[in-house]
């Protein structure tokens, strides 16, 4: 498979893929980095947003 | 308060008071606002003061353009009973949001939905851990528009 790079377009054969995530109240967050030796030459990120905005409101009454 | 009202207030029915803003186009024929999402740098003051888009603390980088990008905005918003006394109103953007092939090397952690046909008004502000990309993707998925998840909710209680 092809990964787009810093350096162009590589074969992920040639890479090392190492990946993560964070789960907590606010936010599912996964990412994949390839790596060319000891330099990141790939990170991308993908964010599920848990926490909404909430607008609350109320009225008076008589 | 009527939960229709909190609706309408999405989609801009009401305006009480002294009218201050200036009106649409055409109330026969309305056209939709676009909404832009930008992402700011962890060092940025983005929250719930900001009024209007600010290039101040927005990021830079490969194939990022300025304002962010257009948010898929065909979903209208739903507004729904929870009781005889309650409701809620609701928005989530109808697809995720997502740069493509970016290279964002100075951390960010937040971004903001804002409306480019009302004069750049800003709608909401999102945060996220802190996160920088590499010749990849960045992509924010939306949650599910309901009642209790959706992106942007008016409740009354």
């Amino acid at each position: 498979m092809l990964v787009t790079t810093t350096k162009g377009d590589m074969d992920d054969s040639l890479l090392e893929k190492r990946e993560g995530s964070v789960d907590n109240d606010n936010e599912y967050t996964t990412w994949t980095e390839y790596w060319l030796g000891e330099e990141l030459v790939h990170r991308s990120v993908h964010v599920q947003l848990k926490k909404t905005v909430t607008l609350t409101s109320s009225v008076a009454s008589f | 308060m009527c939960t229709s009202f909190m609706q309408q207030l999405m989609v801009g029915e009401h305006q009480l008071g002294t009218a201050t803003l200036v009106s649409r186009t055409s109330l026969t024929a309305p056209t939709t606002d676009t909404l832009k999402a930008a992402l700011y740098l962890t060092t940025a003051t983005i929250n719930a003061a900001t009024t209007v888009y600010t290039v101040t603390g927005e990021v830079s980088g490969t194939n990022y353009t300025a304002g962010g990008i257009t948010v898929t905005n065909a979903t209208a918003p739903s507004s729904t009973n929870t009781s005889a006394t309650a409701g809620v109103a609701f928005f989530t953007p109808s697809a995720s949001l997502t740069f493509t092939t970016v290279t964002l090397s100075t951390a960010f952690d937040c971004v903001l939905l804002y409306n480019s046909t009302q004069s750049n008004k800003a709608i909401s502000v999102h945060t996220f851990g802190s996160q920088t990309v590499t010749a990849g993707s960045f992509s924010l998925t939306m949650p599910a528009n309901t009642t209790s998840a959706a992106l942007i909710r008016l409740a009354t209680t």
